[in-house]
């Protein structure tokens, strides 16, 4: 079941496709480093790309949109650029660049091939070492453009940072709509961005938590379309959906392991109380990872499939516990005031981000693996519910303000200094972050 | 606010708005609230027929509410639940839904599973004074169906509750 279906889009990526070879004078690259909390971010120009059309300019709009919400970057005013760039094929002239102190140039081109595909070239300059950085090509169709944008943005994000790239990816969250006691929720899809949204379900049933498989083409939702509510799987590109397992009573809470052969999940058991179970989706044997008279859930599997982080209030008020994937050793992490819920584990594996309430407020944070080095990164009267972008580095989260509106997705990264609204057409709420796509 | 404060007036309106939030739970098309139906006053439904839901609702009362991240059934509701069974056991044809609720207070999936102890500890109340466990079902809601929405305790607290919901011929 686990079977590639076709890929969402077709790139041809020639790496690094031009030699061009400016003998300049060598300088210390510019390289950003993003664990230490950029407060002023780097100041950048993102040329329009050269093109027959809009098509160039809005590749450069997105690239440009994306830099700056990552808090790292700073793109200049176009309307402060003194070269304007005819031919991104040769040097632009670093000085006009360097005055209006651009510390990197990103230059480029959209053709169209004669079979009909797009043709899109861009290179990354370094203003102050006077030198190329990147310079690579892509085909794609047409309307793949703003994937285009994204690989592009996360080339120089990589080139620049050191770290992984998140553009290229999507975020599956429950979009709600109507009034708060009635509320509609349907699965939706869309980028990162918040582009390209489309629903997945048709709001006659409530739909929760929804999360992503590890290879982006399958989501596990929880959906009370049956008598039962229960965990579901939903094939994104077909619409095929199937009950996960045979359950008698509810079932929630579900997430994916790292391999994708297994759902975790909670099963609420005849006295109440709920407790934490993995189901193999080739054999579908489940197996009970925890067996306590109390709420186990919320788990989330480490990278390696070795660990599970999870919820619960066997000890009196909720906390976060971690045991090993069999079920033995839990341990609880979480020791500071309050209660902590909604822990997940970073793609990176050093951190488990959760949601703690104390002293009336939500707030967002993050701690090491053993509990030590506990971070608040965002307070607020109600929000929950973070998922990690797939470098580790930003988290995104729901918040909801008090009265009868509804929930907003939001990031924010990890230095807490960074935050950033994200647009839905309605209310969202339980957002996703996939996988980097392919 | 202006939902609640209807409720305290009228015992009639208390049982309209009961049964159409219930209704609406089904189907989210229907409006819940007895001012979006016109109703209100002396106009609607007049005295409950006694073995009826809506006997139930008005003369039993359907609800009961729990303390914040409690699941234990407080005094005033181990009331209600012992004037439930009692009718329940008159009336043996009806089947029982316990639907568990939470307030906003809470994340959402711990929420989830609180409304189903909170649903549990009902169902299982009914049960000690005599209710066929057969006849009920539980369900969880969570924090997904609030009645009152606004922000402040009085309001959270009206959330956090367990609504005992008839189904079946009655009799």
């Amino acid at each position: 079941m686990m079977t590639q279906l076709r890929s969402f889009v077709t790139i041809a990526l020639l790496a690094a496709a031009f030699a061009l070879t400016a003998s300049l004078p060598a300088r210390a690259q510019l390289q950003i480093d993003v664990t230490q909390g950029v407060v002023e971010p780097v100041p950048v120009a993102i040329t329009d790309f050269l093109s027959s059309d809009d098509v160039g300019a809005n590749i450069s709009q997105v690239i440009s949109d994306n830099l700056r919400r990552s808090g790292l970057f700073a793109p200049i005013d176009r309307g402060a650029f003194i070269e304007r760039i005819s031919n991104p094929d040769v040097a632009p002239r670093f000085e006009d660049w360097r005055v209006i102190n651009a510390q990197a140039i990103v230059t480029g081109r959209v053709s169209q091939e004669a079979d009909g595909r797009l043709r899109a070239e861009f290179r990354l300059w370094d203003t102050f070492a006077g030198q190329q950085l990147i310079g690579e090509q892509f085909f794609t169709n047409r309307q793949n453009w703003r994937r285009i944008a994204h690989i592009i943005s996360d080339a120089i994000y990589e080139r620049l940072t050191g770290e992984q790239g998140y553009f290229d990816t999507r975020i599956v969250f429950v979009d709600e709509s109507g009034p708060k006691d009635q509320r509609v929720k349907r699965l939706a899809i869309m980028d990162q961005d918040g582009a390209n949204h489309r629903f997945l379900s048709d709001g006659r049933s409530i739909v929760l938590t929804p999360r992503f498989s590890p290879n982006r083409q399958e989501i596990t939702y929880m959906s009370y379309e049956g008598g039962q509510p229960q965990v579901y799987l939903l094939q994104i590109e077909t619409g095929q959906r199937e009950l996960v397992g045979n359950f008698p009573g509810m079932t929630f809470a579900p997430r994916f392991s790292p391999d994708g052969q297994r759902i975790i999940m909670s099963l609420l058991r005849q006295d109440g109380n709920s407790n934490i179970y993995a189901m193999d989706l080739r054999s579908r044997t489940t197996t009970r990872l925890t067996d306590s008279n109390a709420i186990d859930t919320s788990p989330s599997y480490s990278p390696d499939g070795q660990r599970v982080v999870f919820t619960s209030d066997r000890g009196g008020r909720t906390q976060i516990y971690v045991m090993n994937g069999d079920g033995s050793n839990p341990q609880r992490i979480s020791f500071g005031d309050g209660t902590y819920s909604t822990p997940v584990w970073s793609p990176r594996g050093d951190l488990i981000a959760f949601t703690k309430q104390t002293g009336g407020q939500f707030q967002i944070g993050v701690m090491r693996t053993d509990g030590s080095g506990e971070r608040i990164l965002s307070t607020g009267h109600l929000q929950e519910g973070p998922t990690w972008a797939p470098n580790g580095r930003v988290l995104m989260f729901f918040r909801e303000p008090s009265g009868a509106a509804g929930p907003r997705l939001h990031t924010i990264d990890l230095t807490g200094r960074n935050e950033q609204a994200i647009t839905t057409p309605n209310f969202a709420s339980d957002p996703a972050w996939s996988p980097l796509l392919d | 606010m202006r939902r609640i404060a209807a409720m305290t007036r009228s015992p009639i309106i208390i049982a309209l708005v009961a049964m159409l939030a219930v209704a609406g739970c089904a189907n989210r098309q229907t409006p819940n609230t007895a001012a979006d139906l016109g109703l209100g006053g002396a106009g609607g439904a007049g005295a409950a027929t006694p073995g009826s839901t809506q006997d139930f609702t008005v003369n039993v009362g359907d609800r009961i509410f729990f303390d914040t991240d409690s699941s234990v059934i407080r005094s005033d509701a181990q009331q209600t639940l012992r004037r439930q069974a009692q009718w329940l056991n008159q009336h043996r044809g009806y089947s029982i839904t316990m639907e568990g609720h939470a307030d906003e207070r809470g994340t959402r999936e711990y929420n989830l599973a609180l409304g189903a102890r909170r649903a549990a500890s009902a169902r299982d109340f009914l049960i000690a004074q005599g209710v066929d466990g057969n006849r009920i079902r539980t369900i969880s809601y969570g924090k997904e169906r609030p009645v009152a929405v606004c922000d402040n305790i009085s309001c959270w607290s009206q959330n956090r509750r367990g609504v005992t919901v008839l189904s079946g011929a009655g009799s």
